[in-house]
């Protein structure tokens, strides 16, 4: 006995075959607007695809991090309690000798996004939906341009003197890229 | 039939669970029921002393003067409630008030993460393989959302002939499939694979990022289909309508084959941590990519190297590659009853040691259980149903001798996929890798019956 499901299945398959079809099985769905879609269509993609107009330096970024984000990162990226922002990745290293204390108090400590991201248009991406924890999307696209200059300033990947904006952020290279592999083939 | 009369399988005081078989087939009036596929079960709760790992029921003040006159009613020499009128039931019902200490622990509290949450199931205090849906485990990257299901839609566009939105309304009347599945998170047991001595954590803290339920929702592939995908397309990116806006890549052809638009957990609408009103639910995925209050699909050539997949939610490799992608939960198991931070009641005589083991590659085909912390091993009895990226729950007949000792369970998947040592995890990855543990487990049962976290 076939399925409902099998049923399903086969006639969603007939119709995706069927050249020309437009009529579709169940088809509750409606169609979705460029102008309802816009205001959602936030993901950034490491080619700089969907980056926004705008543009941020590291001074600029340094001011709004003290602000906006110090509290639960650190000062330098690296005493927490949130996410380490700056530095090696791992339990040990040169450029943080408490690291073990910090990461025995405050697990998340355990990696660096400075060393453990591949691409630096996933900072924007992040930063500009996520955070701050407690007021998520509350910064404008120049202020996630300046703290993303600030953040990758700090990880020693740009000069102080450096501008991001939609040109210069793709290409910036971070160190996690040459020793990423993909496990889905 | 006293413990002494079962015979050893294994060291440690290990039983064999056909004797319960046996036994059952002499009374001949249940030798039908004894003929299926986990007998000993029902036999071994019986007779274990299982009410005595959990605490017991106060003795009821009902030790009234016995009836000795015409006068008295039997009423004097019960307890009070067989001798009252109860109380009303309730339109929702929850769990018994003597119950009350089953609860989810949560982890990791605030402001050690600044406000991500981490609620970990009671394995140990929980029977059979479902996990009740107030106890599903659940990590929370941005806190609930205060969603408003009349306003929340699911859009799907990208690589699509036509860009579609569906109501919550319109999506309930699709046609549902239901499964039964775990979910675990990439990290449970981090604990045990980047600590270097052991710490004393309970079965809880260590194992409770991981439950099963009956989900029920609406085949992915009835949703993209009628979008229309593109050529080109090969991934989609999921984004959930937290303030956080939690997004994950996940790679099409897989979606297409196995994803579901999850709506029910367990036969009523999920709970508002498991994603309310909608979640994407990959079996036998990492739990952070079954993406909660799932409002949008886009389908594209390549990932967006998401917060997750670019940091937490990576493997560093022993050669410190940096793994992303692996989206599979491995085959694992844990015994749950004894387990740690529990005390044997009893210094020596029956206990039956019950556990649950899963895989992402599918179904689970054998447990094999040491109690002499793996010198010799016997095979556990798997409870039907046996499910593909299920719990199942596994169990066998112990008789503790009373000496300190190592429980260990060993789980083997359909495919042949066998659980590591420790040891043999540890190699293949960084020392503060920590996702995608799945070593094979340890409990020390001291002498005085107290278990314990332990490394084999
Ligand atoms: C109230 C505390 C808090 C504040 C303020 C805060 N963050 Fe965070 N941040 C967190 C927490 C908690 C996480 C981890 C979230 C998770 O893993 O889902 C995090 C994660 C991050 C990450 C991801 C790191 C990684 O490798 O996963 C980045 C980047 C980040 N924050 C940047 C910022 C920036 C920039 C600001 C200021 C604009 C900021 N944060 C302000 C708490 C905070």
């Amino acid at each position: 006995m076939p399925t409902l499901e099998k049923v399903l299945a086969l006639l969603l398959l007939a119709w995706a075959g069927a050249a020309g079809a437009t009529e579709p099985v169940i088809g509750l769905g409606e169609a979705l607007t460029e102008a309802d879609l816009a205001r959602y269509d936030i993901t950034v993609f490491p080619d700089g695809r969907n980056l926004p107009p705008g543009r941020g330096n590291v001074t600029e970024g340094r001011v709004i991090y003290r602000d906006r984000c110090a509290a639960c990162h650190g000062e330098s990226g690296i005493e927490g309690p949130a996410t380490r922002l700056a530095g090696s990745d791992g339990l040990f290293g040169w450029d943080d000798p408490l690291r073990i204390i910090r990461i025995k108090k405050y697990p998340l400590l355990i990696w660096s996004m400075g060393a453990r991201w591949p691409y630096a248009t996933s900072i924007f991406d992040y930063v500009r939906r996520a955070m701050p924890h407690t007021a998520p999307k509350s910064l404008s696209n120049d202020q996630v341009y300046a703290i993303t200059a600030y953040l990758l300033y700090m990880n020693g990947l740009i000069e102080e003197s450096a501008v991001m904006d939609q040109q210069a952020l793709p290409k910036v290279k971070m160190p996690a890229l040459d020793r990423s592999v993909s496990a889905w083939p | 039939m006293k413990t002494s009369d079962l015979s050893l399988v294994a060291g440690g005081g290990l039983l064999d669970r056909r004797d319960f078989l046996k036994r059952a087939l002499r009374y001949g009036a249940v030798a039908a029921t004894a003929a299926s596929a986990a007998p000993s079960r029902s036999h071994a709760s019986e007779r274990a002393p299982s009410a005595s790992l959990t605490p017991a029921l106060p003795q009821q003040g009902g030790q009234r003067e016995a009836a000795t006159s015409g006068a008295a009613t039997i009423a004097d020499s019960m307890a009070p409630w067989m001798t009252s009128l109860g109380g009303a039931d309730v339109a929702y019902g929850s769990p018994s008030a003597h119950e009350r200490e089953v609860q989810r622990s949560r982890k990791f509290d605030a402001p050690q993460t600044a406000g991500m949450t981490m609620w970990h199931t009671p394995l140990a205090a929980l029977q059979g393989i479902i996990t009740p849906s107030g106890l599903h485990y659940a990590v929370s990257h941005n806190g609930l959302p205060d969603l408003d299901p009349t306003r929340h839609e699911l859009l799907i566009h990208g690589l699509v002939r036509t860009p579609m939105r569906f109501s919550v309304e319109r999506l309930l009347r699709y046609p549902m499939v239901s499964r039964i599945r775990f979910l675990e998170c990439a990290g449970n047991t981090a604990y045990n694979a980047v600590s270097p001595f052991v710490e004393d954590h309970s079965c809880q803290e260590l194992f409770g990022q991981v439950s099963c339920s009956d989900w029920t929702g609406v085949p992915l592939s009835y949703l993209l289909e009628e979008a229309g995908i593109k050529d080109g397309a090969a991934w989609i990116i999921a984004e959930g309508a937290d303030g956080g806006s939690l997004t994950r890549s996940l790679p099409l052809e897989a979606v297409m084959k196995d994803a579901m638009l999850a709506l029910y957990q367990n036969g009523e609408r999920l709970r508002p941590s498991q994603g309310y009103p909608m979640r994407l639910f990959m079996p036998g995925w990492e739990g952070n990519l079954n993406v909660k209050w799932l409002h949008r699909l886009e389908l594209t050539a390549n990932p967006a190297y998401t917060k997750d997949e670019s940091g937490l939610y990576t493997q560093v490799l022993a050669d410190g590659r940096i793994q992303r992608f692996a989206f599979t939960m491995e085959v694992k198991s844990v015994i749950t009853r004894p387990s740690a931070g529990m005390v044997l009641p009893e210094p020596k005589g029956f206990y039956e040691i019950s556990g649950l083991a899963w895989s992402g590659h599918g179904r689970i085909a054998k447990v094999e259980v040491s109690a002499d912390g793996g010198e010799s091993w016997a095979e556990a009895a798997l409870q039907e149903p046996v499910l593909d990226r299920a719990f199942t729950r596994f169990s066998i007949p112990w008789r503790w001798t009373g000496a300190s000792t190592l429980l260990l369970s060993r789980a083997t998947d359909q495919h042949g996929r066998v659980q590591p040592t420790r040891k043999q995890w540890r190699k293949r990855y960084a020392a503060h890798s920590f996702n995608h543990y799945n070593a094979i487990q340890a409990w020390r049962i001291n002498r005085n019956g107290r278990v314990e976290n332990a490394y084999a």
